[in-house]
């Protein structure tokens, strides 16, 4: 009744649309990560003060698919969104990949850790008929993970839980992690979500080429260190000072509340659901979501920035 | 014979953290306790901040419906600030939440819901797995599982046709109050019309077939999970600038008959959640609440909401039946049928919706933060009834409330200790294996559970008055 693996391959590859990935993309990779795949690495993704929305972006990733992901790149072993156990069956399996990978497994964490009064404000399962935070589960197993990454605003900088008066004690990943007993490796992906490619892009580096670059703030510099402002289409509207007033206005959208100077993105080329579009494609301001300032360093949305943090114009740099 | 306690946490394939303990005596379940696991406290971080701005940080609620908060909560923005949409912003507000409502259920179905019924291959994400019952014949099985990898490639497509008006998803950047920062334009039109299609093929002759496939193989569940019976609906996606037409109505079917709907009767129960008694049984919006976490007798983090007292089921199955779409019945397959014929009505109406857009004209009203106002946006969230409560002072927020889907379905006992209807959806089922409970997790998945909506709210808002219904 059960198909095969390589009968599952078979099905998958059938569907499949191609693989790699965009901006990184080399054909020489494809073969490469197909051999890494031969021993696929296992990666444990809990969930903390999360909306879940990390996960559902990369569900969305084109290049490669997520079926190609799952099958060809990692071994998917917990995932609260996707996996077929429930339970015990699948905090067990948790535990038991955590001891039998350890120093060999990726752990990726979405969403924010709580941690007033004990962490009470998040369980994510039974451990010995008591209720097992977060904030547990990630003292336990981090300590054993290979590397850790940080998935989305909420994980890597505290995001919209850790927002004031953060009503849980909300922490970002990092912050727990630094108190660990050893030192094990942590990228903070930030987005709120983070485009697939951002988090893909840096699993393959990781794969293929050890620790990508990283930033003052754990963050990969590949993805995050330009500004949207910097490559944004509207760029020379802001240069003749022709800006949008209202809503549908073609013009720079800074005084519609445009947060682009402020976030660090290459969302004005990497566009986002398979390059479709994004934010300005739409005429709507940025809003900053890919900074570890999100979302208290950008509101109020749609009010402009205060003029001491405008980028200089062309002219005015000598 | 003794009472075995089983513990399902967590329950994986739904939104969110999710607990479920039943009691099972003489091979069924006897009782039933619904705990929702985390809590973040969304209303209290809105407090203070520019009304504009709740549109964007409510998406934030959840990942897998932010069409849904984001539809609710402009909707009572534009109520407060009193502002007129023209139609080309309320299309494309219709336009964005029906994708997301077409991409939510093929998720649900494919990738949440049927590991329940169909044995996927022998590797991670797939294993380990409840061992047990199993039905469909290998060949069928296999075209199950080749459909779910499809349908991973339907359900992306559902949100790129999103992003062509929506900019991005999750979550989409374009509504705002007043309309859409998006003009529409015959390209656009053209690239979601074009991908609407694709899906709508999908839908109708992939996903329809392979439900009632399921369906007649599982023909059992048609009688089990049904509860308490009662449906309610808010009713969603207004078809004139008026909001008078709606493609669903709101309304509520109680013992045989389909009554109208009053957003005043709505209280929530405290009793059974962690928070302080003191509120309980108000309208969601006359108290404070603190968390209490050390609550005795307390289980989970969600309210339970009622409507006249009585706990109601909201979602697909609610609001079709509620339009007169769908009286088969109240079951775990009803919910799945019901859920699919919607995406079947919803993928033929857009179309039509598409080509009512004027390319070119205005989507958005000028519009100005009032000092003060008060707004309520009631929508139908792929998974149900959804409403959010918004009030002005001073140009800031000062009180946000939502009441949302899952904590209809999942919420707990209310004071009088009348279940929720999750939980008295499971009293009576017979388990066949406490170790493989596959039953239990069939009827909670058949609700479409998300969790993170159903626990943002803690600290509901000032007296609420008499709000017009959008």
């Amino acid at each position: 009744m059960e198909l095969t693996r390589r009968e599952f391959l078979k099905l998958c590859s059938a569907s499949a649309v191609g693989v790699g990935l965009s901006q990184i993309a080399d054909p020489r990779l494809v073969a490469a990560m197909e051999e890494a795949a031969a021993t696929k690495p296992p990666v444990i993704w809990l969930q903390g003060a999360n909306c879940t929305g990390c996960a559902v972006s990369l569900l969305n990733t084109a290049h490669p698919t997520i079926a190609e992901v799952l099958l060809k790149i990692i071994s998917l072993e917990y995932n609260p969104t996707v996996m077929a156990a429930s339970g015990e069956l699948a905090f067990s399996h948790m535990e038991m990949i955590a001891e039998r990978a350890k120093g060999k497994y990726f752990l990726l964490v979405e969403g924010a850790i709580p941690t007033k009064d004990n962490g009470i404000y998040c369980t994510i399962g039974e451990k010995d008929g008591k209720e097992a935070t977060i904030l547990s589960v990630l003292n336990d197993i981090g300590p054993k993970a290979a590397a850790i990454i940080a998935v989305g605003d909420c994980a890597a900088f505290g995001g919209i839980p850790a927002a004031k008066p953060n009503p849980t004690g909300c922490k970002p990943v990092s912050e727990i992690v630094s108190a660990f007993p050893n030192k094990v490796p942590l990228i903070n992906i930030q987005g709120c979500p983070p485009h697939p490619d951002w988090l893909l892009g840096t699993i393959v580096h990781v794969l293929l080429y050890g620790l990508p670059e990283l930033d003052d703030k754990a963050r990969p510099k590949l993805f995050f260190g330009e500004t949207v402002h910097q490559n944004c289409p509207n760029y020379s509207y802001f240069q003749e000072e022709k800006w949008a007033k209202k809503f549908g206005d073609k013009g720079c959208l800074i005084k519609l509340g445009c947060k682009g100077p402020m976030s660090y993105s290459d969302c004005p080329n990497r566009k986002w659901n398979s390059g479709v579009n994004w934010c300005i494609g739409v005429n709507s301001p940025c809003i900053g979501c890919s900074s570890d300032q999100f979302p208290d360093g950008m509101m109020p949305f749609y009010t402009a920035l205060s003029k001491d943090k405008w980028p200089k114009k062309d002219s005015e740099i000598v | 014979m003794a009472t075995q306690r089983i513990t399902i946490d967590p329950v994986t394939r739904i939104e969110g953290h999710l607990k479920m303990t039943v009691e099972v005596e003489d091979g069924a379940i006897r009782d039933a306790y619904s705990s929702g696991t985390m809590w973040r406290g969304i209303e209290i971080i809105l407090k203070g901040r520019d009304p504009r701005d709740a549109g964007v940080i409510t998406q934030r609620i959840c990942g897998v419906c932010p069409m849904a908060h984001g539809t609710a909560s402009i909707l009572a923005i534009d109520d407060a600030f009193k502002v007129k949409v023209p139609d080309n912003g309320r299309i494309i507000r219709n336009l964005l939440l029906g994708a997301n409502h077409l991409q939510s259920h093929i998720l649900h179905f494919y990738h949440l819901a049927a590991l329940d019924y169909v044995q996927g291959p022998d590797v991670s994400p797939f294993i380990p797995r409840y061992k047990g019952d199993y039905r469909l014949p290998k060949k069928l099985n296999d075209q199950y599982v080749a459909h779910y990898l499809q349908a991973l490639e339907m359900r992306k497509k559902c949100h790129e046709m999103l992003a062509v008006f929506g900019g991005k998803m999750p979550p989409q950047i374009t509504m705002v109050v007043g309309g859409v920062t998006v003009t529409p334009s015959v390209d656009k039109i053209a690239s979601f019309l074009w991908r609407l299609r694709e899906i709508r093929d999908f839908v109708e002759n992939v996903y329809l077939p392979d439900v009632l496939g399921v369906a007649e193989v599982y023909a059992d569940y048609a009688k089990i999970g049904v509860g308490h019976g009662n449906l309610l609906a808010y009713g969603g996606f207004p078809l004139d600038g008026a909001g008078k037409e709606k493609l669903f109505k709101s309304g509520r079917y109680i013992k045989g008959r389909v009554l109208i709907m009053d957003p005043a009767k709505i209280t929530e129960d405290v009793k059974y959640s962690w928070y302080k008694d003191s509120t309980s049984g108000k309208a969601p919006f006359d108290g404070m609440t603190e968390p209490e976490p050390e609550k005795a007798g307390a289980y989970t983090w969600l309210k339970a909401p009622r409507y006249d007292d009585q706990p109601y089921e909201v979602g697909p199955l609610a609001r079709m039946w509620v339009n007169g779409d769908y009286r088969q019945g109240i079951s775990v397959i009803d919910r799945h049928a019901a859920r699919a014929l919607e995406a079947k009505k919803l993928a033929a109406v857009m179309e039509e919706w598409l080509l009512q857009l004027k390319p070119g004209e205005p989507a958005c009203a000028e519009t100005k933060v009032p000092d003060s106002g008060e707004g309520m946006g009631l929508t139908e969230g792929a998974r149900g009834a959804l409403g959010h409560w918004l009030k002005v002072k001073g140009k800031k927020i000062e009180n946000y409330q939502a009441v949302v889907p899952t904590t209809w379905n999942c919420g707990p006992r209310d004071d009088k200790g009348v279940r929720g209807p999750v939980e008295e959806a499971l009293v009576g089922t017979p388990i066949a294996d406490v170790d493989n409970p596959l039953e239990i997790v069939r009827i909670i998945r058949s609700f479409d559970p998300c969790i993170a909506c159903a626990v943002h709210l803690i600290k509901p808002s000032g007296e609420m008055k008499k709000f017009r219904v959008i």
